[in-house]
């Protein structure tokens, strides 16, 4: 039992958190743009590796990294945003999508030509896990990644139910017209999902990095979970993705666990088919996710 | 000179190749407006399926069953088809974002398996002993030959696209790309036109998988990477000229020339900048694909309705 | 004005002013044009031809947004509150260009519609009809219009609430701000109006005082039930 939680359950809810603040980001982009961001997961391999960055050329602890790493994905994707996205403003979402998938070849072979291709590591060096209570015990990487993501969903939380910006948000996912009549300066609120989108998915980024190594498809790996994490919250709904990203991270886990004989139920190799019949199942027998999201 | 002609071969049959894919692709997202971010596993499909059918035994993989070449190529097509009919179904009458998650989606778990399994296709190493028609003629006649069949089964593909696309059928599907609600109200049943769409793009995206494994005699992890697939084809295809299957060829000449062209000039540069040219090649691929719908969103060929041709 | 949506015209020439301080309703069968006259002069709907003057501005194709901020407010027919927000944010958001009078302009609101107040931190979407009504004319006066455009802001309400809608709606212009008002309602709204105007397939048919309209008989036959 104290094994099950210890490698199986505690480390999926790790991955489950880094999960959840990427498909946050791919749902508040969908509620505001209403397109699947594909260079998501890229958006997320910049995030990595500028943390990498900092913590090479300043001697930095990656954790001392992280807001840097945050900022630079928010005004990335801000960037991205004004050059790639803006003229498609009033094009059918599925033009922004084919531009998204454009947007991540160039960010992901930027990434490789400036970085390299070689697999990195930020140092953080190895611990002994922390004992809880019993014999339960969590890796300190996993408790920072845990607590980080708690931090940074609770601030997401208080953004978008006490902040004008937030509120603006949630008003112009609601009905982007009436925003607009409303006199809600909707580009200001599109800039704002982007610098939120893009700061949560570097977190994840660099979060990912943090639990396994460091390379230029670590983003991409993730698209498919992220995606089956946001379809299953119900797309455009953040607090959904939340639920969803922390269900397919430990479901992915906990299905490599031996259940029926020796051998892993599922190999770890295919994590993300778990994923993807997660959200294979859910687009049959409910598109819009456990949380009513929109479309259809 | 002998260097220069063999040059030229190879050149002709991967535009031969990619004039496949790109066609199919028109016929999904051209014609029936369907975003397909999966083409990467319909065409490893059908390539592995090409692949185990009719490579020599081996104990490194699945084979031995000795099928003649041009055999396979229906049993590629079929499988491919019979993976995008469920995925079709239950993802076509959804929004289109829904259908490229879940393509994507497809298509990493059946590069998963085909990495994994390696008792199935000798996993990251791949198959190498494809063997090609028409081989025996020797060069360079072999090749010209290979390049006839391709270019014979472009033909094929493309005066059939040609008569679908002045066809009721494909009169049907643009109305219903363009107006689903109102081709869905003159009573147009949407998704079967869609799975009809998506099914055979994708059984003749698995037709260029099982040409493209043919030509190289070899399949492997490498060559189902979706920058070389679904993202090259993507960029022919909407640069061409989406809805117009002379752009979508157009397309797969002009990006290929492109690209073989920017390696030539990236294998002169320094050593050290070699490896990392063929990012800086994907960087523009992608950066031509963004600036090419900013600003030419029509194509270079672009879609014009059918001529009438009772 | 002219223009529509699309390659069609809706508007083939229709021509409206405001005064200020006044109450103005348009009245005009079903699918005249009424509503897409509203959108043309928000800037909602394409113009093909003419132009739309507030305050002495040509304001001819200015975005919706900076129409609220010069002084215009837009009640839509259809969909005209945030309905996942609360009533309090649907109001928020109503101010969103001028944070700085958000407690004045809530007071104001509140005192003209008690029953927000009180509903405040429910989601719009829960409401009734008529409250949604009065949430979605707060939400347009939080950010102190001078012209207040209201697409039949009773359309499906009881006569109970209707009349207390109408009673609010003079109250408001009684406070300074110019009205104009779609209705199909169109006894009371001429009743409570200064001018009228009547809509028949995207033109002009009739100008005149609300008094004289309600005397009108042709008016009477077609629009006031006889
Ligand atoms: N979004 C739209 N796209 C195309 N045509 C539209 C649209 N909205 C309305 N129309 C058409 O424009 C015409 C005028 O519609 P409008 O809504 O302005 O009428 P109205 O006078 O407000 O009617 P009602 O009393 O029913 O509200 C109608 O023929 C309608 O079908
Ligand atoms: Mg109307």
């Amino acid at each position: 039992m104290a094994e099950f939680i210890n490698l199986y359950l505690l480390p999926g809810v790790a991955v489950g958190c880094i999960y959840a603040l990427g498909a946050v980001g791919i749902s508040l982009i969908f509620a505001i743009l209403r397109f699947a961001h594909f260079a998501h997961g890229d958006v997320m391999t910049l995030g990595a590796y500028l943390a990498y960055s900092v913590v090479i050329a300043l001697g930095w602890s990656v954790y001392a990294a992280l807001p840097f790493a945050i900022l630079g994905g928010a005004l990335a994707s801000m960037g991205i945003d004004h050059v790639v996205y803006r003229p498609f403003r009033r094009s059918p979402g599925i033009i922004v999508v084919i531009a998204s998938f454009g947007v991540m070849l160039v960010v992901r072979s930027a990434i490789q030509l400036f970085w390299g291709v070689d697999i990195l590591s930020y140092e953080t060096g190895i611990r002994r896990p922390i004992p809880l209570f019993g014999d339960i015990r969590l890796a300190q990487k996993h408790i920072i990644i845990i607590a980080a993501s708690v931090v940074i969903a609770a601030a997401l939380h208080w953004f978008l139910s006490r902040s004008r910006m937030g509120k603006a948000m949630r008003a112009m996912s609601d009905d982007a017209d009436l925003a607009r009549i409303s006199g809600i300066d909707t580009e200001k609120v599109v800039r704002w999902t982007w610098l939120i989108g893009g700061g949560l998915a570097a977190a994840a980024g660099v979060f990912a990095g943090i639990n396994t190594k460091l390379h230029p498809s670590i983003g991409w790996d993730l698209l498919l979970p992220l995606f089956a994490a946001a379809i299953l919250g119900g797309i455009g709904r953040p607090y959904g993705a939340i639920v969803g990203g922390l269900a397919i991270g430990i479901a992915q886990e906990v299905a490599t666990y031996p259940w029926l004989s020796e051998l892993p139920l599922v190999p770890p190799a295919y994590k993300n088919a778990v994923a993807f019949f997660v959200m294979v199942a859910m687009l049959v027998w409910r598109p819009t996710g456990l949380f009513k999201g929109r479309v259809l | 000179m002998f260097g220069l002609l063999m040059y030229g071969l190879t050149l002709l049959t991967m535009i031969g190749i990619y004039g496949v894919l790109t066609l199919a692709l028109n016929l999904q997202w051209g014609f029936a407006g369907l975003f397909n971010a999966g083409i990467a596993g319909f065409f490893a499909v059908g390539a592995y399926t090409t692949a185990i059918l009719t490579a020599p035994e081996s104990a490194n993989h699945l084979g031995g069953f000795g099928w003649p070449p041009l055999a396979a190529l229906p049993v590629a097509m079929l499988l491919s088809g019979l993976i995008a009919w469920p995925i079709g179904r239950i993802c076509l009458g959804l929004k289109g974002d829904y259908l490229a998650m879940a393509s994507i989606g497809i298509a990493e778990i059946i590069r998963l398996v085909f990495k994994n399994e390696t008792w199935l296709a000798n996993g990251t190493m791949g198959i190498s002993t494809v063997p090609r028609p028409f081989e025996s003629l020797g060069q360079p006649w072999g090749n010209a030959a290979f390049l006839l069949l391709v270019v014979l089964i472009l033909v094929v593909l493309y005066l059939a696209a040609e008569r679908a696309w002045a066809s009721p059928w494909g009169r049907a599907m643009r109305a219903i790309r363009d107006n689903e609600l109102a081709a869905a109200a003159i009573g147009k049943d949407v998704v079967r036109f869609r799975l009809e769409a998506f099914v055979i793009g994708s059984m003749v995206m698995g037709l260029g998988g099982a040409l493209s494994a043919m030509y190289f005699k070899f399949i492997g992890a490498s060559a189902t990477e979706p920058l070389l697939t679904t993202f090259l084809v993507w960029v022919m295809l909407i640069i061409g000229g989406s809805g117009n299957n002379r752009g979508a060829l157009l397309g797969a000449l002009v990006v290929w020339l492109i690209w073989s062209g920017t390696e030539l000039f990236t294998n002169r540069l320094p050593a050290e900048w070699i490896t990392r040219s063929s990012y800086l090649r994907a960087l523009l691929i992608g950066v031509l694909l963004i600036v090419v719908l900013q600003r030419f969103a029509r194509g270079i060929l672009p879609e014009r309705p059918p001529r009438r041709i009772d | 004005m002219v223009g529509g949506y699309g390659g069609m015209d809706i508007l083939n020439g229709v021509d409206l002013a405001v005064e200020a301080n006044e109450i103005v309703v348009i009245i005009g069968a079903n699918g005249a044009g009424k509503s897409t006259a509203m959108k043309a002069i928000f800037g909602l709907v394409q113009l093909r031809a003419g132009s739309v003057r507030f305050d002495g501005q040509d304001v001819t194709g200015r975005l919706p947004n900076a129409l609220v901020g010069l002084g215009m407010g837009y009640v839509p027919q259809e969909r005209n509150v945030f309905r996942n927000l609360t009533v309090l944010e649907n109001l928020e958001m109503g101010a969103f260009l001028k944070p700085m009078t958000l407690a004045r302009m809530l007071e104001q609101v509140f005192t003209l519609f008690p029953v927000l107040k009180e509903k405040a931190r429910q989601p719009a979407g829960e409401l009734s009809g008529g409250q949604r009504q009065m949430v979605a004319v707060g939400r347009a006066l939080m950010a102190e219009p001078k012209l207040l455009m209201l697409d039949e802001p009773t359309a499906g309400l009881s006569p109970l609430v209707m009349e207390q809608i109408f009673e609010r709606i003079v109250a408001v212009n009684q406070a300074g701000i110019g009205i104009l008002l779609v209705e199909q309602n169109a006894r009371q709204a001429l009743s409570i109006a200064h001018r009228g105007y009547v809509l028949a397939t995207g033109r002009n048919r009739l100008t005149d005082t609300a008094a004289a309209l309600l005397d009108n008989p042709e008016i009477g036959q077609s629009f006031l039930g006889g």
